[in-house]
């Protein structure tokens, strides 16, 4: 790609060349991190404003930021269009401004919730005052407010529980999948309980999962309640299979020369993995670590609805059961909350991924 | 008027030989509890944060009301309230301790103390509510079931609809080789057995439940199954079910959503019927004593106030409900039951002032005999597979229902100038007033003290000795 127009025919303009040049060159390097995360357009948009060739970074910038949003503008205006003429018995399907309304709606009910909440620690720091001033200092407590949890304490339970049952995949899987990929015996054992226990959805662990952190797990810490733990095993039941598979295949089939020069140095096991294995296997465990936080995201939600986690599939759930006229509204914000943060999280990944991933950039 | 069920004015003499008595035990009583008879003064509670499950219907509104007027935190407790997927969940979880308590159908702390599906000890020292429920069937049943009902001069349908008017439409479906179904939702919930009673009561066979087949549809002729509540409409709507029994704002949905039509209400089938209890397990109220009477304390206010001069507070209550973490369905489908009137067919609107009542006619104090009625009915469908005798029946419920706390309860809001004397059955040996023929829709008496004389006096039903045999029921 032409990086500087030919245009440029400035005579005093030598060492201005050569900065360009450097900021040319600095923007094609950025144009790879910009893009992980989805901001790849902004590239074209500098390079307009440096100077470049107008018409060729027009053309990059309609496929990188025009062509999607006409996309999305596309899709709302058929969403607007078609969703008033489907009739359910909850009324008529809301269309993106009854959504957005709804989107408001659900922030201003977190506004107010904040305020309940202030006046009950307010109420509370006056009960523990008059308490001091009686001399019963001993009897003074501090609880967390018992108001319900609102739309954005719902996002972030649900963000803490897919986190937790994330970090307990990745720590099975990937030993496991390293014990996979080392060694035949190892694969060929647990190969069919892993293809057995793949399709299952997370709806058929629950109860199972349930019953058996219900034994387990009798005196429940106040930070992790047990719908929370349950939801976050189910999720990990569901999401470790693709770090698994992609780490063992990662580790199957790294060079066997890095093995055997590894071998010549006698290298002890564990320095082994730690210096040949990991690295080398890296880019195919973050592939199957971005798959498992997607598939871990996604049934997350189901389990939520049954689980009682007071998270966004909860609050899907209950606006179900709610079936009052802004029901459906509200169950479309939280669709597209879900898609947009899991959206977010894969583009996390993918950073991560493109991060460790060595070969594809040097 | 429901006057009839009691006779309030021998009550209120015995009232006040007992109020004497209590006077007397009052500070004995308080000062064993470790309780400072100071007025006002809360209770030293084992366990002040409490966290309560409830389902999404309008009788949850004790649970709602105490949070938001503050009643629980006044009696030192912090609750929290949540709102549970389904019936079985909501009883696992407090079987579990995952809740302290929970808004219980009645049928729950018995089963699951006699042991019919989960075993566990669950008491309650205080009754919800009465009435509250309704039948609902799908416009095609209805249109069906329409010419068999007699009209009244205004040309409405005439109350109640008796199941009988039900028939022809069973045997059309049948006709064409479909089953009649209707949703309930729990095997042991008041809607099953209210939905039955009815069903009886026109002649049509409900369905037995046996020890090896609790799917309860030996020898059905209307197959009755397990829908949660919220799902009702949508169920109905979807065709699953022709009909179904389902507290408020269900039935009131369906006839906002234009998908059914309600056909008669509980208060209809049984003037006055005890509904949902506040449940606890029994190792909870052992070990958390005052806990137990601040959360019954704090639930009596609020029932009070759910019924205060004459319903008056019932739209700031309908306010409440409304919200999304309680009940969370529009107002005006909850208004509709909770200020007193209920829409059957759509326009045919019928002033129902006692549909949902929680505080008069004693509604929260927690009587022996409505335990009792909910036993006579496993019984009488099989959940109780052997006949038991009168004294088991009374066992049984003693353990389950504790008026004792109920009273203990009462007594502190009387001391503290909370509540009226006059407003508890002091003296009551947990008993009710045999319901007159009249306030029942087949006229058959229910003694509460002679409850195999009153199974053995149902039309359709297990009897004696009676017990379900595969698909035949025999002995007797």
């Amino acid at each position: 790609m032409a990086l500087v127009s030919d245009t440029l025919q400035d005579d005093g303009g030598e060492m201005r060349r050569a900065r360009r040049e450097r900021f040319f060159q600095r923007l094609n390097r950025a144009n790879g991190t910009l893009s992980v995360f989805g901001l790849g357009f902004l590239v074209p948009l500098a390079r307009m404003a440096a100077g470049d060739n107008v018409k060729a970074q027009a053309r990059e910038l309609w496929q990188q930021l025009v062509v999607p949003l006409i996309g999305i503008a596309v899709f709302l205006a058929a969403w607007a269009w078609l969703a008033p003429q489907v009739k359910t018995s909850l009324g008529a399907i809301p269309g993106p401004m009854q959504v957005w309304a709804q989107a408001s709606n659900l922030h201003a009910d977190h506004k107010a919730e904040r305020v309940k909440e202030q006046a009950f620690y307010d109420r509370q720091d006056v009960r523990n005052r008059k308490l001091v001033a009686d001399g019963r200092a001993d009897q003074v407590k501090h609880r967390t407010y018992t108001g319900k949890p609102t739309y954005v304490d719902q996002i972030l339970t649900s963000l803490k529980t897919v986190a937790l049952g994330f970090v307990i995949a990745t720590l099975i899987a990937v030993p496991a999948g390293i014990a996979c990929g080392l060694s035949q015996t190892m694969s060929g054992a647990l190969n069919p309980l892993i293809q057995i226990f793949k399709p299952v959805s997370p709806l058929a662990w629950l109860p199972i999962v349930t019953m058996i952190v219900s034994a387990v797990y009798i005196e429940p810490y106040d930070w992790m309640p047990k719908s929370l733990l349950i939801s976050a095993v189910t999720v990990t039941l569901c999401s470790l299979w693709p770090t698994l598979i992609n780490t063992s295949l990662g580790v199957a089939s790294i060079d066997k020369d890095l093995l055997n020069v590894g071998r010549v140095l006698q290298l002890p096991t564990r320095r082994t993995i730690t210096k040949l294995i990991l690295p080398s296997s890296l880019p195919l465990i973050f592939t199957g670590l971005r798959l498992s936080l997607g598939v871990g995201w996604m049934v997350l939600i189901a389990a939520e609805m049954l689980a009682q986690n007071p998270g966004l599939g909860k609050f899907v759930w209950d606006e179900f059961q709610n079936g009052s006229s802004q029901s459906l509204a509200k169950i479309m914000v939280a669709v597209l909350t879900i898609g947009v943060i899991g959206f977010l999280l894969d583009r996390l990944m993918y950073a991560l991924q493109s991060a460790f991933t060595y070969s594809a950039h040097r | 008027m429901s006057g009839t069920f009691r006779k309030p004015s021998t009550r209120a003499v015995m009232l006040d030989r007992r109020t004497a008595l209590l006077g007397a035990g009052g500070l004995v009583g308080a000062a064993a509890l470790g309780v400072r008879p100071a007025r006002g003064a809360a209770l030293s509670v084992e366990k002040d944060e409490l966290k309560f499950g409830f389902i999404k219907l309008t009788d949850m509104a004790p649970l709602a009301v105490a949070k938001e007027l503050g009643y629980f935190e006044e009696e030192g407790l912090f609750v929290t309230l949540e709102a549970q997927a389904n019936w079985k969940v909501l009883l696992d979880r407090v079987i579990t301790g995952e809740l302290d308590g929970a808004h219980m159908l009645a049928g729950q702390p018995l089963a699951a103390t006699i042991g019919f599906g989960t075993k566990a000890h669950i008491v309650t020292p205080f009754s919800m509510d009465l009435n509250g429920n309704g039948i609902t069937v799908s416009n095609e049943i209805w249109n069906l079931m329409k010419p068999h009902i007699p009209k009244g001069p205004d040309g409405k349908p005439q109350h109640p609809i008796g199941a009988a008017a039900l028939k022809p439409a069973i045997e059309k479906l049948r006709a064409d080789g479909k089953p009649f179904k209707m949703g309930m939702v729990f095997p042991v919930s008041t809607h099953n057995y209210e939905l039955r009673y009815w069903l009886a009561a026109g002649g049509i066979n409900p369905g037995f439940y046996s020890p090896s087949d609790v799917t309860g549809t030996i020898k059905a002729e209307a197959l009755l199954s397990v829908t949660p509540p919220p799902q009702m409409p949508a169920t109905l709507e979807a065709g699953t079910i022709h009909g179904y029994c389902v507290g408020e704002p269900w039935n009131q949905a369906a006839v906002f959503k234009g998908i059914g039509v309600p056909v008669i209400t509980d208060y209809q089938i049984w003037k006055n019927n005890p509904e949902k209890v506040f449940g606890i397990t029994a190792a909870f109220a052992q070990k958390n004593p005052n806990t137990v009477l601040a959360l019954t304390k704090a639930l009596i206010r609020a029932a009070m106030w759910l019924d205060e001069n004459d319903n008056a507070n019932r739209v700031k209550a309908v306010e409440m409900l409304s919200k999304p973490e309680y009940v969370g369905a529009d107002k005006a489908v909850i208004a509709n039951s909770m200020t007193g009137t209920f829409e059957f067919e759509k326009g045919d609107k019928r002033a129902i002032p006692d549909f949902n009542v929680f505080f008069r006619h004693f509604a929260t104090y927690p009587y022996y005999s409505d335990a009792v009625w909910y036993l006579t009915q496993m019984r009488r469908w099989g959940q109780i597979a052997e006949g038991r005798d009168d004294a088991w029946y009374a066992d049984a419920a003693r353990k389950v229902y504790r008026p004792d706390l109920y009273l203990k309860a009462a007594k502190l809001l009387v001391e503290e100038g909370k509540a009226k004397k006059a407003d508890f059955p002091w003296d009551s040996d947990g008993y009710r007033t045999p319901t007159p023929a009249a306030d029942i829709i087949d006229g058959v008496v229910y003694d509460g003290r002679k409850p195999n004389a009153y199974i053995d006096g149902l039309a359709i039903g297990l009897k004696g000795r009676q017990r379900v045999d595969g698909a035949n029921i025999i002995g007797g």
